[in-house]
């Protein structure tokens, strides 16, 4: 058994896909010498060995002895990787390796913006951040906390970052889930200068701990979900709401939540319900969106449908998700009613025509309609549309009687 | 060793070896370019005066048999994969020519497997020649290194059929394993402790071989029924300890995928054949075996109950998600080619809406017409896919030989073929600018179906049209791979392959479609 390379990053192992190990011994003298194994090497060898030979000079590192073990690694992986590994040898914690986007730029943030589905990605883990966008959510959350094993968590900041930089994300909304306290705040200084639009940031329980994290944002243009996983951040909710002019949403975590009241969790979720209803109440209070928690059991469609139903009937407007398949189901089960929808285009209709004579007031019948109403209605009928629930012609269909 | 560096150019563009195992090539002229003229091959003329009139064929063991029919060298042999991965018999076969000493022997299987790997040494010591069949795994690997003695040359099943009976492939010999047989030689694959379902892979070399060996591991008094092999065909009958592992029949093919990317294809093409107006009252279609296309299957099932039609036939490699539909009577009948687990092989021996077909009924090239040509909707894999829809079965990118044709290149014909990839796998991307080996044309295929969206051949001008308002996501296939290109930091290197060809890929007509190039380091 040879002695293990003095600096390590990257992951190795029967299971590794799209992922590289790195193993690096710097020496004072001689060149880049390679211990060099990969899955696409006729494909990729030499422009992968390229690649690694580019990111060590621009770290000044041009002798030692790099050992690769690559189990098809894109290059935005071989960028992190690389770049966790010289921030070591570096001892330089907020050393980056140059990033190559492979997409257009991030657009701006939102405040106002559906968040039904956020689908959850490891953020030590590139094979399930590829195609993520593919599968449509509101949202990915990068996720750096509960994910990511203790002894991995500096490498997966570098991972998110490249993913952050190069990859399509779509019209998807970018999300980070930090750690608590001062791993989180290094987090985000790992991460400054990545795109994304929205920090979720963990075990939230006072007002405070929301504004240091404001604080180290500085004027990007970032914003807030704090998560609610403690009897006191239940408590505090109402506070936690106002404490940050980021703040758009509250979400909830059930495991802490429960872990923390000393009591187990049930399918049925009755020992959080009343948790569950501060929190919505919470941020409604505040013009927050509330968000629930996530459906561990990706097996169990009808268990997670009638989780859905349940959340939407306490108010909820959005819900975690755990693997790409509960991302549809979310945006079905979210989306207005067939009644509703039914409704909504009889007001939107009557809005329309309203509007086309020039006329304020928006009457159903003999009945008249009140703003806040109509605003309600074109909602519904925009979700309606945006789940695929009513047709882009239902306009010129006619109504059924009421 | 012999090796042949002398090429042509065929009407696709490609390289092929000049000759084949001695033999000039016929390079590919084109979809319908070719049409032989003459009689067909026939076996030679027997007497029923030289068999036993009690009917009784039994030989004691496989040695014994081999050297009653005459074997030599250079003959060539024909063997079934019907057992897949757990065939026992190929192996015995060879095990016992070399103990007859009996050298450079072809060895024609219908497809060989890991299973097959013990046969390696004696494709070194010489008792096998080459092979000329569908290579998976380490067979493959060993051809592609340029180590077989003769060229490999790879057919699919219909080709398999055409090449006996015009006479390309003289079969000597053929050892057929029935799972059940009797003395005089019927047979049968739908039962007995071995049952693999069907023989139809077998059905040519019974015909044709000029000698006919059935081997069994469970043999039963006259008469056995239903006789899928006739015993009128069959010259000698060995009995075995065990012929195969039905259980090695599965093997990766039968796990429905968990991988949400591939679900996501696999739904797309489901989606796409409903709002495409395939999916109608009386439809029929096949999907192969593999993880995306199991999926399919399920996705279209919940279509066809939504929208409440039937299917007339599916065409299988048969899997439970058929057989469940069969009996659900989602389909009137399942057209098998070959069963692909144990709920395939007990339905088919139960159920009358469960036919075993061949080949001939569905692929062969010199057959009236075929059954593929009939179906609406065919859903396939690839190993590669290039910006004309030309495609690769059998290569990797790398340029190694792994994997066989089996019905891919016969299933081209169907009405509408969607060949279901990832666009990129593990950063070897998919979709190319030209295959590495082709195996089928561009112009028959319609579809291809990635995570990313289907991108359709622009001839089928009818399936744009007909999926206007549809939300399946569709993009341009070039579009495609620049992306892919992008991801994976700009297009591979080609395979380093060295000059010599090592295997020749047959189009269905018998033509040569493409050379394969041994593969260097």
């Amino acid at each position: 058994m040879t002695d293990q390379p003095r600096f390590q990053a990257g992951r190795r192992g029967d299971e590794v896909r799209g992922d590289c190990w790195l193993g690096f011994d710097p020496a004072a003298t001689g060149d880049l010498e390679f211990d060099f194994r990969s899955r696409v090497e006729v494909l990729y060898g030499e422009a992968t060995r390229e690649l690694l030979q580019e990111l060590f000079a621009s770290a000044g590192f041009a002798n030692g002895r790099l050992s690769v073990d690559d189990q098809g690694a894109y290059p935005f992986v071989l960028r992190a990787r690389a770049e966790a590994l010289l921030r070591q040898v570096l001892q330089d914690p907020l050393w980056n390796a140059a990033c190559e986007p492979v997409a257009g730029p991030c657009p701006p943030t939102v405040r106002v913006r559906p968040r039904r589905s956020r689908l959850y990605l490891p953020g030590n883990e590139p094979k399930y951040m590829l195609n993520a966008a593919l599968h449509g959510p509101d949202a990915v959350i990068l996720d750096l906390e509960d994910s990511v094993a203790p002894a991995a968590k500096s490498q997966a900041r570098s991972l998110v970052r490249h993913a952050l930089h190069s990859l399509d994300w779509g019209a998807c909304e970018r999300m980070v889930r930090i750690n608590q306290g001062d791993a989180g705040l290094a987090d985000l200084a790992a991460l400054a200068g990545a795109p994304f639009h929205l920090v979720l940031v963990p075990k939230v329980e006072r007002p405070a701990e929301l504004a240091a994290v404001d604080a180290a944002l500085g004027d990007r243009d970032v914003l807030l979900m704090p998560i609610l996983e403690s009897a006191l951040g239940i408590e505090n909710a109402f506070a936690i709401a106002q404490a940050s002019p980021r703040n758009v949403a509250l979400t909830i975590g059930l495991e802490d939540l429960t872990a923390d009241l000393g009591i187990a969790k049930t399918a049925g979720g009755a020992e959080t319900l009343w948790a569950r209803s501060r929190m919505v109440h919470a941020a409604k209070a505040t013009g927050l969106q509330a968000i629930d928690s996530v459906y561990g059991d990706v097996d169990d469609d009808p268990g997670f449908r009638a989780s859905l139903r349940e959340a939407r009937a306490l108010g909820f407007q959005g819900k975690g998700c755990v693997h790409p398949r509960q991302i549809a189901v979310v945006h079905q089960e979210m989306a207005p009613r067939p009644q509703e929808v039914e409704h909504a285009c009889r007001i939107a209709r009557a809005f329309e025509a309203a509007q086309a004579r020039g006329q304020a007031v928006v009457s159903l019948g003999s009945k008249m309609i009140d703003p806040p109403v109509v605003k309600r209605a074109l909602a519904t009928v925009a979700a309606a549309l945006e789940a695929g629930s009513l047709p882009t012609d239902w306009r010129e269909r006619e109504p059924k009687s009421a | 060793m012999t090796t042949t560096t002398a090429s042509l150019h065929n009407a696709a563009g490609r390289e092929v070896p000049a000759e084949i195992n001695g033999r000039p090539t016929l390079p590919f002229a084109g979809v319908d370019g070719r049409r032989p003229d003459g009689r067909k091959a026939a076996p030679p003329i027997r007497s029923c005066a030289d068999f036993p009139a009690d009917g009784d064929k039994r030989v004691a063991g496989l040695k014994e048999a081999l050297r009653r029919a005459g074997l030599r060298d250079g003959m060539t042999i024909g063997t079934h994969h019907h057992f897949r991965n757990g065939d026992l018999v190929a192996n015995m076969v060879f095990t016992a020519a070399a103990d007859l000493g009996v050298k450079n022997l072809r060895w024609f299987p219908s497809a060989s497997f890991p299973c097959h790997a013990p046969l390696l040494k004696l494709l070194e010591n010489g008792t096998i020649h080459h092979i000329e069949g569908s290579m998976n795994g380490p067979l493959g690997d060993y051809c592609s290194q340029g180590k077989m003695r003769g060229m490999g040359v790879l057919r699919s099943h219909g080709g398999r059929w055409q090449a006996i009976q015009d006479g390309e492939v003289h079969l000597d010999l053929a050892v057929i394993a029935a799972p059940t047989a009797d003395a005089f030689g019927n047979a049968t694959g739908d039962r007995g402790p071995s049952a693999c379902g069907l023989l139809g892979f077998a059905q040519a070399d019974a015909q044709y071989a000029d000698h006919v060996i059935v081997v069994t591991d469970n043999l039963v008094p006259f008469p056995c029924v239903p006789w899928q092999i006739m015993g009128q065909n069959v010259d000698q009958v060995v009995l075995v300890d065990k012929v195969g592992d039905p259980a090695q029949i599965v093997s990766g093919t039968t796990v429905v995928t968990r991988s949400p990317d591939r679900l996501r294809i696999a739904e797309h093409i489901a989606a796409f054949v409903r709002d495409a107006g395939i999916l109608r009252e009386g439809f029929s279609f096949q999907a192969g075996a593999g993880g995306i296309t199991l999926a399919f299957t399920l996705f279209l099932k919940e279509m066809m109950l939504e929208a409440g039609v039937r299917a007339r036939f599916v065409r299988g490699g048969s899997n439970q998600y058929l057989v469940e539909m069969l009996e659900e009577g989602l389909t009137d009948y399942i057209l098998d080619g070959q069963t692909f687990d144990l709920d395939g092989v007990r339905s088919m021996r139960e159920n009358p809406g469960h036919l075993a077909t061949s080949p001939f009924t569905s692929y062969n090239f010199h057959g009236k017409g075929n059954f593929a040509s009939m179906i609406d909707v065919v859903v396939l894999g690839a190993t590669e896919v290039d910006v004309d829809f030309n495609a690769n079965v059998v290569t990797h990118s790398d340029g190694r030989l792994l994997h066989g044709i089996g019905g891919w290149q016969n299933c081209l014909t169907s009405r509408c073929t969607v060949l279901a990839v990832p666009a990129v796998r593990d950063r070897i991307p998919v979709i190319l600018d030209r295959v590495t080996t082709l195996c089928g044309p561009g112009e028959l295929i319609d579809v291809v179906a990635t995570e990313h969206g289907l991108c359709i051949n622009p001839r089928r001008t009818d399936l744009v049209e007909a999926l206007r308002g549809s939300k399946v996501p569709l993009l341009d296939i070039r579009e495609l791979k620049t992306r892919i290109d992008r991801l994976c930091g700009g297009p591979p290197a080609k395979p380093r392959l060295g000059e010599e060809f090592v295997a020749a890929i047959q189009w269905v007509d018998g033509t040569t479609i493409d050379g394969v190039r041994r593969v260097v380091g």
